[in-house]
């Protein structure tokens, strides 16, 4: 055979084999059966209707394997008390797991600080989870890769590669990672996503006696959350980062952080 | 215990899952890497800019550099809550990440700090490898060293004129490169720093540049304070045998040329502590100048909490004090000793301040948090983010050092040079 049509010949052979591997990868069934443009997960907090009981924190927990008595979490409540001089106290004793079963606030350090009733503006309750963010920092920083956005907007992190370095911690502008206590990689909250794959609410909506988180899908205009969203005045948290936040909070106050 | 948790003391509001996750390790990461990258930096400046008058701190640099290299993928590594995984970085580097670079930057600084080496003491290991061949009865370390020449030689042993100028083309051209490289080195831990926009504190696209400029004065100081201990040592033992050994430099002369290395290097010195300082200040300026949302929280952490850190012990004791020493007229070796060591000390301050104050306020820019460093290690996690993972970084590059020197004496007892 002579070199030209040796070249010639393994070109052709190159060419010819590398077509079939390549519509393997074209159509993989995981990644088509993944892809659903008609589906983005989002999620409405009512604030309103929010009273702290700690439920949601509760059933987190125990749903996803966070154990119960680390101070981590992957939900949290929030209570403000705004004084009528003012000032802004806040606090979220362990997360809230247990509620709020004092009016005294939790000031970390400096112990708990007694309000009297008659100086009380205001007071509410605010609950946060991962904003599962269109534009999620935590993902842009992760040098492995570990944690990713899922097709319909989810992000997750994957336990057998995340090295622990603590950047998407860092980079998170809402606080809702941390380090799993047991794994010891970056955890955070999952929208309960094996739960919401398959047809499930999440355990916090579900254990929610009030209503106050909704969980739904906001490509489909049909959707009860996505018609509150599209209707009413809804607010997300710290806009001004430019992480698109997913989760939006009717009666947002401008004292929550 | 959760991460974090047990050297976290919260005050006021934070969020449940905040703590100091970035302890004493990331100190040190930057102050290590600043280290290696200041020391190059000053190599260089003979190399590449044929500043003669540096000549022999410039090798001596240039090994200390070699030295300080794996202590800055120590650091990373300790801090790792996965450090058997740390490879994954450079298996999967997911490049929209700062971190995710830092293999490939650091292993190509690596390269090309192993080459220039090479080419600078390629003649002197020919030269011992041919002696040491010749020599009939050749002690333990001497066959040790033997071996290890013959491997590092590489084959080489063409010592021609045309040969060794080859060298210097060589050097100057690794040099060169080596420069920006050393500085996107560190600048590039300044960035990893600077572009977390969640931070308020260390959010600046002025990080990299105050790393950098930092970085080569805490080199720098390094390589004056170890270079007036060496020849130190030197000259003693030179006193004691009394300059009778040819080719060995007498103690009045040690003195002469310790005296001119360490006046023109301390002059370098001033000129990058100067910028180092403008740097810094004009951050502080401009961030109490603009008043953005977060200035509130911060200057209650740079005038309220941590003023003796900032101002006290860096800006007075690790700046102004040693800018004095240094500045004063006809400098002694021994005063270049004290402002070195001050330098260094300002700079890992400097470090402190920037990773843990970066840390020491809340999302909610409503609470604080302080960090305890673990004294007395009770556990795995209390050694490696606590004071005795920090004295480990610290002493390596000395053991290192010690070691290399025998293979690259970083003082070549030469006179004809």
């Amino acid at each position: 055979m002579k070199r030209r049509d040796f070249l010639k010949n393994s070109i052709v052979l190159v060419a010819g084999a590398s077509l079939p591997f390549a519509a393997l990868d074209w159509i993989d069934p995981k990644e088509l059966l993944a892809a659903r443009p008609d589906l983005r997960w989002g999620f409405l907090v009512d604030t309103h209707r929010c009273v702290g009981c700690g439920f949601c924190v509760k059933a987190c927990k125990k749903e996803n394997g966070i154990p119960y008595d680390a101070n981590v979490t992957r939900t949290w409540v929030e209570r403000y008390v705004v004084l009528k001089d003012g000032k802004v106290l806040a606090d979220s004793p362990k997360g809230a797991r247990d509620g709020f079963t004092t009016t005294a606030i939790d000031r970390g350090a400096e112990g708990m600080e007694k309000v009297r009733d008659e100086d009380i503006a205001k007071a509410f309750f605010v609950p946060k989870l991962c904003n599962q963010c269109a534009k999620p920092p935590c993902v842009q920083v992760c040098p492995v890769g570990a944690t990713y956005q899922t097709a319909d907007g989810v992000v997750l992190v994957d336990r057998s590669w995340c090295i622990g370095c603590g950047y998407c911690i860092m980079a998170c502008p809402y606080g809702v990672r941390f380090f799993h206590p047991v794994y010891h990689v970056a955890d955070k909250c999952t929208f309960c996503y094996h739960r919401i794959t398959k047809g499930m609410k999440t355990a916090c909506v579900g254990a929610c006696p009030f209503g106050a988180r909704q969980i739904g899908n906001l490509r489909d205009p049909a959707d009860p959350i996505s018609r509150v969203i599209l209707t009413q005045r809804v607010g997300v948290l710290k806009d001004a980062f430019g992480t698109e936040p997913q989760v939006y909070y009717l009666g947002l106050s401008k004292e929550v952080r | 215990m959760v991460h974090g948790e047990l050297w976290t003391m919260k005050e006021f509001f934070v969020l449940p899952n905040e703590y100091i996750y970035w302890s004493i390790q990331i100190v040190l990461y930057p102050y290590m890497t600043g280290l290696i990258a200041g020391a190059f930096v000053l190599s260089s400046l003979y190399h590449v800019f044929g500043v003669e008058r540096l000549k022999e701190i410039a090798r001596f640099a240039l090994v200390f550099s070699f030295a300080l290299l794996p202590v800055a993928l120590l650091p990373l590594l300790l801090h790792l809550q996965q450090p058997l995984r740390g490879i994954n970085v450079l298996m999967t580097p997911h490049f929209t990440s700062a971190i995710s670079a830092f293999g490939i930057v650091f292993l190509t600084y690596a390269c090309i700090v192993a080459s220039e080496l090479w080419f600078v003491y390629r003649a002197h290991i020919i030269t011992t490898l041919n002696s040491l061949e010749l020599q009939a009865d050749r002690r333990a370390g001497e066959s040790l060293l033997l071996g290890i020449y013959r491997v590092i030689s590489l084959g080489s042993r063409d010592l021609s004129e045309e040969a060794l100028t080859a060298d210097h083309k060589a050097i100057k051209i690794l040099a060169g490169v080596g420069i920006p490289v050393a500085c996107f080195l560190h600048g590039y831990a300044g960035f990893i720093f600077g572009s977390v926009k969640a931070n308020a504190l260390w959010m600046t696209p002025l990080m990299p540049v105050i790393f950098i400029v930092s970085a080569i004065v805490s080199g720098i100081a390094l390589c004056i304070l170890c270079y007036i201990v060496a020849i130190e040592l030197r000259k003693g033992r030179a006193r004691r045998k009394s300059g009778t050994q040819a080719g060995m430099l007498s103690a009045e002369e040690y003195r002469t040329l310790e005296s001119t290395e360490v006046r023109l290097t301390c002059k370098y010195l001033l000129l990058f502590m100067v910028l180092a300082i403008t740097l810094e200040l004009l951050d502080i300026i401009f961030r109490g100048y603009t008043a953005v949302k977060s200035w509130d929280i911060i200057r209650e952490i740079i005038y309220g909490r941590d003023f003796f850190k900032i101002f006290i012990l860096q800006y007075t004791i690790g700046n102004a004090i040693p800018f004095i020493l240094l500045l004063l007229p006809r400098i002694t070796p021994r005063r270049a000793v004290v402002a070195c060591l001050l330098v260094l000390f300002g700079v890992f301050m400097m470090r402190w301040n920037v990773v843990i104050g970066g840390q020491a306020f809340s999302l909610t820019f409503a609470g604080f948090m302080d960090y305890h460093m673990p004294l007395v290690p009770t556990s795995l996690e209390t050694f490696k983010e606590g004071l005795g993972g920090a004295l480990l970084v610290g002493v390596i590059p000395f053991v290192l050092f010690y070691y290399l020197n025998k293979i690259f004496p970083a003082f070549l007892e030469e006179k004809a040079h």
